[in-house]
C-alpha cells in the first residue's frame, strides 16, 4: 500500500510539473509576457525594472525555473485589478465555490441515486423511460441556459428564491458559509440545482447501467435463490457493487463540478472563484488567470489521488491486489 | 419412499423480441427423498432453466406457462414470491455452475453466510456466525474461523465451491438443485466436490437434482438420470441400465461420444450436426435431423412412453435390442 | 446459465454491413425523428438568407424603434417578428436562423478537424506501439484528466476571441477523446489475423493503416464524433455566452442568449428564450442519434 501511494504521489507530482511548464508556455512564450505581467499603464522605467525583476532578459530555461521557484514559495504574482497577490484573492474566494461545488455534487447523488436505481430494477416501466429521457434532456441542456430559465422562473415570475449573489453568510473558523442560514440556503438553492444537472444525469445513467448488469451477474441470483429479501438484495448484494463506480465517477466530477461552477457562479453572480477568472480573463488580468490555473490544477491532482485512494478501500480486490 | 418433488409438464417459455422460445416444453419428473437425479443434456437444453423454474427465478421475458412443481404436494408453480422466497436457501437450496461468480465479490464470506441464515430463523448473530463456521467445517474448509473474514477473491475456485455448497447447507435444506457445480473445477477437485455431496446426502437424506452435461459425473452419483434434449426429456430411467443401454438414439450418441468409451486409433464418435434453434423447432422429433434412425413416422412428435419397466423414452425407433454403445 | 441463449439472428439475404446499419437505425423511431429534426437545422441554417424574414446583420433593414418586441408584434418594417426581437430591434426568428449557421459550423467543423487529429494520432499509437504509443496516451490522459471547458477557457484566455480560435481550442480539447477510441478498437483488429496477414504480405504500413485499421475503427468512431458534435456546439454557446467565444460580429446561439441575459430579470423573456429553445433542441436531435447509434454500432450490446 504504501508503495503503492508513494507511486502515485510521484506520479502526480510528475502531472503537476508537466501542467507548470504547460502554464509556463502558455503565459510567457505564446504571450508577450511583458503585456501579460506588467501592468500596461506602467510607464517605461517601471517597466525596465519589471522586466529586470521577473528576470525576462534571461533565457527560457532560467526563466522557467524562476517561476518555478517563486510559485514554490507561494508567489504567484499580483492582481493589477485589485492589487492583491494572486493566490490570495483565489484563496479568498475558494470557499464560495467549494460550497457550490459540493452542494451540488450532494444533490446529484442525492437525486440521481434512487432514480437511477428505480430505472435499472423497473427498466421496462413508463417510471424509468420518463426518468432515462430526462437524463437525455440533462445532458443536453446548456447549464448557462437553465440557469436564466431558473432565474425568469423562480426569480422573476414567481419570486420566491433570489437570482444573485450568497445571502446571509456565517463565519466559521474564518471563512464564510451560506448554508447555515436560511437566507444562505435560498441563494445556494438555485445555483447549486444548476450546477448539479448533469451531474444528476451522470449518476442516474451509471446507477442504472450498473443495476442492470450486477442484476444479471451469478452473485445477485445465488441471492435471491437464498432466499433473501428483495430489498437486502438491491440494497447490499447490487448497492455495494455499483457504489464503487458511482463513488469513483462522482469523486472525480468534484474537479469538473469546480470548472463548471464558472458557468454558473457567472450566471447567478455567485462570488467564487469562477465568477473571478472570468472577469480576469474579460480585464486580462494575466497573474490571476495564472494562479488560477495552477490551483486548479494541484485540486485536480489532489482529487484524482483522493479518488484512487478511496477506490482501493471500497473494493477489496484493489486493496489486495495493491498489498501483494 | 415419500416423494420430494414432483414436477409434471413443466413450460418455461422466454417471449422474446424475436419469437417465443420454449426453453422447457412440457418436463416431468420425480425425485424421492435422499435420491439423486441426473438431469443431463447439452448447453441450449434447457436444463438451467428447469432447475430456476422450480424455485421460481425465471427472469423476464421468460416465465413459467404451465405445469405443477409440487414440493411436499405444494404446488409452486402457483405459489406467490413471499412463500417462495421462504422455501429458496432455507427448503430448496441451489448451487450455480461457476463458483468465480457466484458469491458477491465486495462482500465478505461471513456476512454472506449470517445473511442466509437471519433471512430463514429467527437467530442471534453470533448463533449465525456459529452454524456458518460449522457449515464451513462441514464441507472441508480448513480454519473456518479465520476464512469466515476473508473476501471470495482470497479463495480458489474449489474452495469457493465448498463455501456456496456450504451455504446451500445452512438450513439442511430437503433438496439442493446444483447446476453443474463441478464443470468449471480441475477434475482432482471435482472428484473431491462430488464424494463429499455424496456423502452429505447421504447422511442428511436430501433429494438432489445434479444437471450437468458429463454423463461420468452422473454415472458415479445419481440414481434416476432424464435425459434433456430441445427443451424435452427425451429418456430416463434408473441410471445403470440407461448407460448401459440407452434407448433413445439421442442417448446412445451421447455415450458414443464420450472419448474414453472411443477405441484408440479410431476417429472420435461424433453426433452430427448441431442443436436446433429453440425458436423455430421443425415440427415432429426435435432430433429428427441428426438421427441416423429418423423416417417420415418422426415427422409427427413422438410421446414419453414407458418402453420398458421403468424406462421411458421420446422415440419411434428406440435401440430396444441392447445397444452397448 | 447459459442455457437460455438467445437463438441466432434471423438473417435477410444479401446483407450488407451498411444495409444492416441502415436497417436497424432505421427501427428506432425516436433516433430517426433526431435525424429528421437535425437535417431540418441544418437546412434552415444553410440556406439562412432565403429563409430568414431578414437579413440581422444589415443594419438598413434593423429600425431602433423595433426594440424588444415581444413574440407576434409587427415592427415598424411590416414584419411579424414570430420569436420578438431583441434591443436593437433586430427579428429573432432571424437572429436564431443566422445563429444556427455560426453554431453549426463551429461545432461540425471542430469535430471534423479533431477527429481528423485524433483518429490518426490514435492510429499511429496503436500501429507503432513502445514510446510513440505511451508518449501519447500520456497526453490523451493529460487532456482528459482536464475539464474541457477549462481547458477550452485558458486556451481562449491566451489567444483570444474569435471563431477561428474557439475551432483551436475545441479541437485541442477534444482530439485525444478520438485518439483513445481509435487507439482502442485499432489495437483489438491489429491483433486479429486479416492484419497479421496483410503484414506477410508485406503491404506497405500506410496502406495498413488506412485501408485495413481505420474502416474497423469507424464504428465507434462515428457515435464518439455525432455526441462530441453536440458537446461541442453546447461548448461553443458556453464560451460566447462568457464572453469568450464568437465576436458580437458573428453571434452564435450562446451570444444572443448571453445578449437577452440582462433584459431577463425586467421581464423580457424572449430575446434568451427562444435561442435556447433552438439550441436546446439541435443538441437533442444529435444526441438521440448518438445514443441510438451507439446502441446499433456497438456490437458488444448486441444480443
Amino acid at each position: 500500500m504504501t508503495v503503492y501511494l508513494l507511486r502515485r504521489i510521484l506520479q502526480s507530482l510528475m502531472v503537476l510539473l508537466a501542467m507548470s511548464v504547460i502554464v509556463f508556455v502558455g503565459v510567457y512564450a505564446i504571450g508577450d509576457p511583458v503585456e501579460i505581467l506588467i501592468s500596461p499603464d506602467a510607464d517605461q522605467m517601471e517597466r525596465e525594472r519589471a522586466i529586470a525583476a521577473l528576470g525576462l532578459d534571461l533565457p527560457l530555461w532560467q526563466q522557467y525555473l524562476v517561476f518555478l521557484q517563486n510559485a514554490l514559495r507561494g508567489d504567484l504574482g499580483r492582481s493589477f485589478v485589485f492589487n492583491e497577490p494572486a493566490l490570495q484573492l483565489i484563496l479568498n474566494r475558494m470557499p464560495a465555490t467549494l460550497e457550490l461545488a459540493f452542494g451540488a455534487m450532494f444533490l446529484s447523488v442525492l437525486i440521481g441515486l434512487p432514480l437511477g436505481l428505480y430505472a435499472g430494477l423497473k427498466p421496462e416501466s413508463i417510471g424509468s423511460r420518463v426518468i432515462m429521457a430526462g437524463s437525455i434532456l440533462g445532458f443536453s441542456l446548456p447549464t448557462f441556459w437553465v440557469g436564466l430559465m431558473l432565474i425568469m422562473v423562480f426569480a422573476v415570475q414567481l419570486g420566491w428564491l433570489p437570482s444573485s449573489g450568497r445571502g446571509e453568510t456565517v463565519q466559521i473558523l474564518g471563512l464564510h458559509w451560506s448554508f447555515l442560514t436560511a437566507n444562505g440556503w435560498s441563494h445556494l438553492a438555485m445555483p447549486a440545482f444548476n450546477l448539479a444537472l448533469f451531474k444528476i444525469s451522470l449518476v442516474i445513467r451509471l446507477t442504472r447501467s450498473g443495476v442492470r448488469e450486477a442484476m444479471l451477474m451469478d452473485y445477485v441470483k445465488f441471492a435471491r435463490a437464498k432466499g433473501l429479501s428483495p430489498a437486502r438484495v438491491t440494497f447490499v448484494h447490487v448497492f455495494k457493487n455499483i457504489l464503487i463506480p458511482v463513488v469513483t465517477v462522482v469523486g472525480l466530477e468534484l474537479g469538473s463540478t469546480i470548472a463548471f461552477s464558472v458557468v454558473t457562479e457567472t450566471v447567478f453572480a455567485w462570488p467564487g472563484m469562477g465568477k473571478l477568472i472570468i472577469d480576469s480573463i474579460n480585464v486580462l488580468d494575466r497573474p490571476v488567470i495564472v494562479a488560477y490555473l495552477m490551483v486548479i490544477v494541484l485540486m485536480f491532482i489532489t482529487i484524482n489521488l483522493i479518488v484512487d485512494i478511496l477506490y482501493s478501500v471500497l473494493d477489496p480486490r484493489v486493496r489486495l491486489e495493491s498489498k501483494a | 419412499m415419500s416423494t420430494t418433488l414432483e414436477v409434471r409438464n413443466l413450460r418455461t417459455h422466454f417471449f422474446t423480441r424475436a419469437g417465443v422460445v420454449k426453453a422447457v416444453d412440457g418436463v416431468s419428473f420425480t425425485v424421492g427423498r435422499g435420491q439423486v437425479l441426473g438431469l443431463v443434456g447439452e448447453s441450449g437444453s434447457g436444463k438451467t432453466v428447469t432447475g430456476f423454474s422450480i424455485i421460481g427465478l425465471v427472469d423476464p421475458p421468460g416465465r413459467v406457462v404451465e405445469g405443477e412443481i409440487l414440493f411436499h404436494g405444494r404446488n409452486l408453480a402457483t405459489a406467490n414470491e413471499e412463500e417462495l422466497r421462504h422455501l429458496r436457501g432455507n427448503r430448496i437450496a441451489m448451487i450455480f455452475q461457476d463458483p468465480m461468480m457466484t458469491l458477491n465479490p465486495v462482500l465478505r464470506v461471513d456476512t454472506q453466510m449470517i445473511e442466509t441464515v437471519l433471512a430463514h430463523e429467527k437467530v442471534s448473530r453470533e448463533e449465525a456466525r456459529q452454524r456458518s463456521r460449522d457449515a464451513l467445517g462441514m464441507v472441508g474448509i480448513p480454519s473456518p474461523d479465520e476464512r469466515l473474514k476473508s473476501y471470495p477473491h482470497q479463495f480458489s475456485g474449489g474452495m469457493r465451491q465448498r463455501v456456496a455448497i456450504a451455504i446451500a447447507l445452512l438450513h439442511r435444506p430437503e433438496l439442493i438443485i446444483a447446476d453443474e457445480p463441478t464443470t468449471a473445477l480441475d477434475v482432482t477437485i471435482q472428484g473431491q466436490i462430488l464424494a463429499e455431496v455424496q456423502k452429505l446426502a447421504a447422511t442428511t437424506g436430501t433429494s438432489l437434482i445434479w444437471i450437468t452435461h458429463d454423463l461420468s459425473v452422473v454415472a458415479g452419483l445419481a440414481d434416476e438420470i432424464a435425459v434433456m434434449y430441445a427443451g424435452r426429456i427425451v429418456e430416463g430411467g434408473e441410471v445403470g441400465a440407461v448407460l448401459d443401454a440407452p434407448m433413445h438414439p439421442y442417448t446412445v450418441g451421447l455415450i458414443g461420444s464420450v472419448p474414453s468409451r472411443n477405441r484408440r486409433g479410431e476417429p472420435l464418435r461424433q453426433i452430427p450436426g448441431m442443436t436446433p434453434s429453440l425458436l423455430k423447432l421443425p415440427a415432429g422429433c426435435a432430433f429428427r435431423s441428426r438421427c441416423p434412425r429418423a423416417d417420415e413416422a418422426c415427422l409427427v412428435e413422438p410421446d414419453l412412453l414407458e418402453l420398458r419397466p421403468g424406462r421411458r423414452a421420446r422415440c419411434f425407433h428406440p435401440h430396444l435390442e441392447g445397444v452397448g454403445a | 446459465m447459459s442455457d437460455t441463449t438467445a437463438p441466432a439472428p434471423v438473417e435477410a439475404k444479401e446483407e450488407t454491413p451498411f444495409r444492416r446499419f441502415v436497417s436497424e437505425f432505421a427501427a428506432n423511431k425516436v433516433a430517426v425523428g433526431g435525424l429528421l429534426v437535425f437535417v431540418t437545422i441544418a437546412l434552415l441554417a444553410i440556406f439562412a438568407p432565403w429563409i430568414a424574414p431578414q437579413n440581422p446583420y444589415d443594419l438598413a433593414q434593423l429600425d431602433i424603434m423595433d426594440g424588444r418586441l415581444p413574440p407576434g408584434e409587427v415592427g415598424g418594417t411590416g414584419i411579424t417578428h414570430w420569436l420578438g426581437t431583441d434591443d436593437q430591434g433586430r427579428d429573432m426568428l432571424s437572429g436564431i436562423i443566422y445563429g444556427l449557421r455560426i453554431s453549426l459550423i463551429v461545432g461540425i467543423g471542430s469535430a471534423i478537424i479533431a477527429c481528423l487529429v485524433g483518429a490518426s494520432l490514435g492510429l499511429l499509437a496503436a500501429y507503432a506501439g513502445g514510446r510513440t504509443d505511451s508518449f501519447i496516451m500520456r497526453l490523451v490522459d493529460l487532456q482528459l484528466s482536464f475539464p474541457t471547458i477549462l481547458a477550452a477557457l485558458m486556451i481562449l484566455a491566451f489567444l483570444g476571441k474569435g471563431v477561428l480560435n474557439v475551432v483551436i481550442a475545441l479541437v485541442i480539447v477534444e482530439w485525444a477523446y478520438y485518439a483513445r477510441t481509435v487507439r482502442g478498437s485499432a489495437l483489438v483488429e491489429r491483433r486479429r489475423e486479416y492484419i497479421e496477414a496483410a503484414q506477410c504480405l508485406v503491404l506497405p504500413t500506410r496502406r495498413i493503416l488506412f485501408r485495413h485499421l481505420f474502416p474497423n475503427c469507424l464504428p465507434p468512431l462515428i457515435v464518439i464524433g455525432t455526441i462530441q458534435i453536440a458537446r461541442a456546439i453546447a461548448l461553443e454557446a458556453t464560451l460566447s455566452f462568457l464572453g469568450l467565444g464568437v465576436p458580437i460580429t458573428e453571434p452564435s446561439l450562446g451570444l444572443l442568449i448571453a445578449n437577452g441575459f440582462e433584459y431577463m430579470l425586467s421581464g423580457n423573456y424572449w430575446i434568451s428564450f427562444y435561442p435556447g429553445i433552438a439550441l436546446l433542441i439541435t443538441i437533442v436531435s444529435i444526441n438521440l442519434m448518438g445514443d441510438h447509434l451507439r446502441d446499433v454500432l456497438n456490437p458488444r450490446l448486441k444480443k
